[in-house]
């Protein structure tokens, strides 16, 4: 099985709760992520069959969500806001402190597999700005020096 | 369905009256007022993506796109003001961003809606600062190419394929600017190849490996003629040039729309013409000598075979004389074949390939009106059941009208077969038989319930047979199509069940004129237009008397040639030796003559080959598998060659027969006046002019086909069509099978279908390039980036 026979089982009932099977495709591809870290290619294959789309189709729509990956992320996926109230302050400095601290670059993997990085746009936290999201958290008010605690404390977790 | 009601509205200031719910793009069209347009694509669905359509429609606060709106009473729209003009050159401005402006090195040049488009409303010069975003071109396939920065984002490649050709094998990509248009493997495409996405691309993003980067449209003749392959017979507009050769087809394409296939062309019809400049076309007749086949001259050939067909004739009889017909020669060669057969050569042995029970559905539909469908039918009529075949690879055009009406009209469609098939898809019940129980099927249908236990194997079930019987029976208007699976005495079980409720029959036959092959009468038993060769008929008042005795079928010459009783084979167009099996030792003895293109297995066993013209180097008629009639329009001519109709015209001369009472050519009022020199007709009219202009009578020719279509309007039941509806380039249906008095019909008949795929096609398929090339490399080169990269 290339998912969990739990999450398979819940998507099939689920999807029942859909007018088309294809309209439950986007959040089978979160939850997918989720557990797999990425959208493999197995993992194209069984949701296209599943939705009764062809594997084309599938990789349309996860081509259009940039929170979508097709290729393995680190465990801890650090997204940096650089849109404009967090450019505004500091967003782009919070970027190139990561870069240089895990020494990767936007849409890389640390060789560990513990820290991937990637610039996205605004992510709805703007009276916090700036703003970092890592997996489904929120950092927020962020300088260097709480950039390093923040990434220290995922370190320490894993 | 509910009466839809008629609304006025007015556009520019003129009044379009048309049904409630019309596009309100289709209406102003319908009064001739043209609304641009890159995105919408009538018959498929709307996207609304391009904004080129844009029009100020009053009590609406913004512009609004013509392409999505439906048309209510009283509305009042303008489609050219200055807001608008301003709006669509914004619209140009914007697309084109990333295009590059090349046209005169970008293949579409010329006929590219863009550049019209830029050129009508001037938006050639850019205020955007960023660079274009560039890719290099890739090649998808070996007849689909891919130049990413032309693409427009129209979608509706994407469309198409999807909607149209059920394969989706086209994509979009990413989001917003970045979007791009992806095939289905990643870096190359894995698809039916049919070309669709080519041609209704608007710019030059998509090209063909046929046509790319070798000609301009303005310097290409355009010749409107019909495909040479399957049985569904599409019409095509082959893009002539001249060559050395004589000519060189560059492309086929229906852009004009016409005819019963809209824009479709399959893959066979877009790129196999190009069987026609293979390096082993023969192009000189070939004698043998010393046991070998030897070129030599035309009239040495035609000296050599008149003479010894005469000897035969006169000194064995014409029984001694077998002769076989094609089923992709035109109706007016297939005619003068068996004419010739019959008076000059003095035998009722003829025949040809047989792929479908023409003669047995002629039997079973004898004396019924209306009762056989169209190719335009199928894409109308409410209700359609297919049994047996697979229309996806043998009958694409078919296939292609089927999807549309389910898409477009809400048609039915009920498919009963031995193998799943991709049109399953599409239809309201699939009910899987075992193989070869399609006659029991129909014995079912007609009300035998025993039947249905013969019948319940993979997935049908009784319940899903009764009610399959049940739906059919309710159905009017019903559309029953059918292969070859079904014949004799099944198809007139099959015609009793649909003709109770008024429905209408296709039979389906492989190769492009193998309808016109059993209405002319390349049958042992039977005469032009299914007509008893031991019946009444009035073929002896024009022809002379005729043999009463039947002839003998192609499995029957084989056997007399075995027992040293067929001295001569006279073979046109046809490759028995391989199609049907056709023994090649039983002809060591026999003198084997054969009008071929390419040196088949057939032909090399021959004491003189004659190299024959394709479709494309001749006119005349071709009847396609539902009976619908159409002009054949010659391209232009390949230096070596002859039709098939002067090649027997002269084969008769010689052997001492007067000509004129073969084709009676110069009499009447109809003459040649061009129309055989296809793409030369220009030329020929004006000289015909010139001639009658200096009280010079025009030059009636033997070989005008046109002379025997006269003759076959006269004599043949059922061709009794209009000839300026011929000539206009539209279809004609005929009903020589509805008319036929076939008599009974005596022993089986063997029927052997050509199953080809949708990359083959007989013997002119072995020798496409393209065809070739799409089989041995369905794996694309590899590209280096992959699109979404
Ligand atoms: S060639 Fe035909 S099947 Fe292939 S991608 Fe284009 S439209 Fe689709
Ligand atoms: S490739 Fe052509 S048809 Fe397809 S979206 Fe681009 S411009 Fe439109
Ligand atoms: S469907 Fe048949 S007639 Fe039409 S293009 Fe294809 S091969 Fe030719
Ligand atoms: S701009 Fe960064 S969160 Fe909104
Ligand atoms: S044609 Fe109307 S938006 Fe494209």
């Amino acid at each position: 099985m290339v998912i969990s026979d739990k999450l398979d089982k819940f998507f099939d009932e689920k999807m029942k709760e859909y007018p088309t099977k294809r309209g439950f495709l986007v959040p089978m591809l979160l939850y997918t992520q989720d557990e797999l870290g990425y959208l493999s290619d197995e993992a194209i294959a069984h949701l296209a069959k599943k939705t009764e789309l062809t594997e084309l189709e599938v990789r349309n729509v996860i081509s259009y969500y940039s929170l979508l990956h097709t290729k393995p992320m680190g465990k801890y996926h650090v997204q940096v806001c650089t849109n404009i109230s967090c450019m505004l302050r500091g967003g782009e400095e919070i970027l190139e402190h990561c870069k240089s601290k895990l020494g990767i670059g936007h849409k890389q993997t640390t060789a560990d597999g513990t820290f991937s990085l990637e610039e996205v746009e605004c992510i709805g936290a703007c009276s916090w700005a700036p703003a970092v999201q890592v997996n489904y958290d929120f950092h927020e008010n962020l300088t260097n020096d709480k950039m390093d605690a923040v990434l220290e404390g995922y370190r320490k977790k894993r | 369905m509910a009466e839809v009601k008629n609304v006025t509205i007015t556009v520019d200031g003129k009044q379009v009256t048309a049904p409630a719910g019309t596009l309100l793009i289709e209406a102003c069209k319908a009064v001739g007022i043209e609304v641009p347009s890159f995105c919408y694509y009538p018959g498929l669905s709307l996207q609304a993506a391009c904004r080129m359509c844009l029009v100020r429609i009053e009590k609406m606060p913004k512009l609004q796109t013509a392409c999505t709106v439906p048309i209510t009473d009283g509305m009042v729209v303008a489609t050219d003001t200055d807001e608008i003009r301003q709006a669509r050159k914004s619209m140009i401005e914007l697309l084109l961003g990333n295009h590059p402006l090349d046209c005169p090195v970008c293949d579409a040049g010329g006929e590219c809606e863009l550049q019209d488009m830029t050129f009508k409303y001037g938006a050639a010069e850019s205020r955007y600062m960023e660079g274009k975003l560039h890719k290099e071109e890739q090649q998808w396939s070996p007849v689909v190419f891919f130049d990413r920065p032309r693409c427009i984002l129209c979608y509706r490649c994407v469309r198409v394929c999807g909607e149209g050709m059920d394969v989706s094998a086209l994509g979009v990509q990413l989001r917003g600017s970045s979007s791009v248009i992806a095939p289905n493997e990643g870096d190359h495409l894995n698809c039916e190849e049919c070309g669709m996405c080519i041609d209704i691309c608007p710019v030059g993003a998509l090209t063909s490996g046929a046509y790319r980067y070798k000609t301009r449209p303005w310097e290409m003749k355009h010749v409107g003629t019909i495909c040479t392959h399957c049985g569904d017979g599409c019409k095509t507009t082959l893009g002539v040039r001249r060559s050395d050769t004589g000519m060189d087809i560059v492309r086929g394409d229906n852009r004009d729309k016409s005819g019963i296939n809209g824009d479709f062309l399959c893959i066979k019809g877009r790129y196999g013409f190009d069987y026609f400049d293979h390096k082993d076309r023969l192009r000189q007749p070939l004698v043998r000598k010393d046991g070998k086949l030897t070129p030599t001259t035309w009239e040495e050939a035609i000296e050599h075979v008149g003479k010894r067909l005469r000897e035969i004739r006169d000194s064995k009889g014409g029984q001694s004389i077998g002769v076989i017909g094609s089923n992709r020669t035109t109706n007016e060669e297939n005619y003068l074949l068996q004419k010739f057969a019959r008076t000059v050569l003095g035998t009722n042995n003829i025949d040809h390939h047989r792929t479908a029970d023409f003669a047995g559905f002629a039997r079973a539909i004898a004396g019924k009106e209306n009762i056989t469908a169209t190719m335009r039918d199928v894409a109308s009529a409410p209700a359609i059941l297919l049994i047996g075949n697979n229309p996806t690879e043998r009958h694409p055009l078919l296939a292609w009208n089927i999807r549309t009406n389910v898409r477009l009209n809400q048609g039915k469609l009920y498919v009963v077969n031995a193998q799943p098939i991709k049109l399953q898809r599409q239809a309201a019940r699939f009910v899987q038989i075992p193989e070869g129980r399609e006659g029991k099927l129909v014995a079912f249908l007609n009300g035998d319930d025993a039947a249905a236990g013969t019948l319940t194997g993979a997935s049908g079930s009784n319940d899903a047979l009764k009610q399959l019987r049940d739906e059919l029976k309710a159905q009017k208007n019903l559309v029953i199509i059918f292969g070859s699976e079904l014949n004799g005495a099944d198809i007139t079980a099959l015609v009793k069940f649909g003709s109770a409720s008024g429905a209408k029959f296709i039979c389906l036959g492989d190769y492009a004129n193998s309808r016109g092959a059993a209405d002319m009468g390349l049958y042992p038993d039977l005469l032009p237009g299914y007509v008893a060769i031991n019946g009444p008929h009035k073929y002896n008042e024009e022809w002379g008397s005729l043999s009463k005795t039947k002839g003998l079928p192609l499995q029957e010459m084989m056997q007399a040639a075995k027992a040293g009783k067929l001295s001569a084979l006279y073979v046109v167009g046809s490759n028995p030796v391989v199609d049907y099996n056709f023994d090649p030792a039983a002809l060591q003895n026999t003198f084997v003559v054969v009008q071929e293109l390419f040196l088949t297995e057939t032909a090399m066993l021959a004491e003189v080959v004659l190299p024959a013209a394709s479709a494309y180097e001749k006119s005349g008629t071709f009847t396609n598998t539902c009976g619908d009639l159409q002009l054949l329009k010659k391209a232009g001519d390949i230096s070596g060659i002859k039709s098939d109709f002067e090649i027997i015209v002269r084969v008769a001369e010689r052997m001492g027969t007067e000509v004129r009472r073969l084709v009676p050519f110069g009499s009447g009022v109809r003459a040649d006046m061009g129309q055989t020199r296809g793409a030369q007709s220009g030329e020929a009219d004006r000289h015909s002019v010139w001639l009658t202009a200096n009280n010079l009578e025009p030059r009636f020719s033997p070989f005008d086909p046109y002379a025997m279509l006269d003759e076959i309007q006269r004599l043949v039941p059922g061709y009794e069509f209009s000839r300026l509806g011929l000539l206009a380039g539209n279809d004609q249906h005929v009903n020589a099978a509805e008319r036929s008095n076939a008599g009974v019909a005596e022993g089986l008949v063997q029927i052997v279908p050509a199953n080809d795929t949708l990359f083959t096609s007989g013997t002119l398929g072995r020798y496409s390039k393209t065809l070739n090339n799409v089989l041995e490399n369905r794996r694309a080169p590899q590209n280096k980036e992959v699109m979404a990269d």
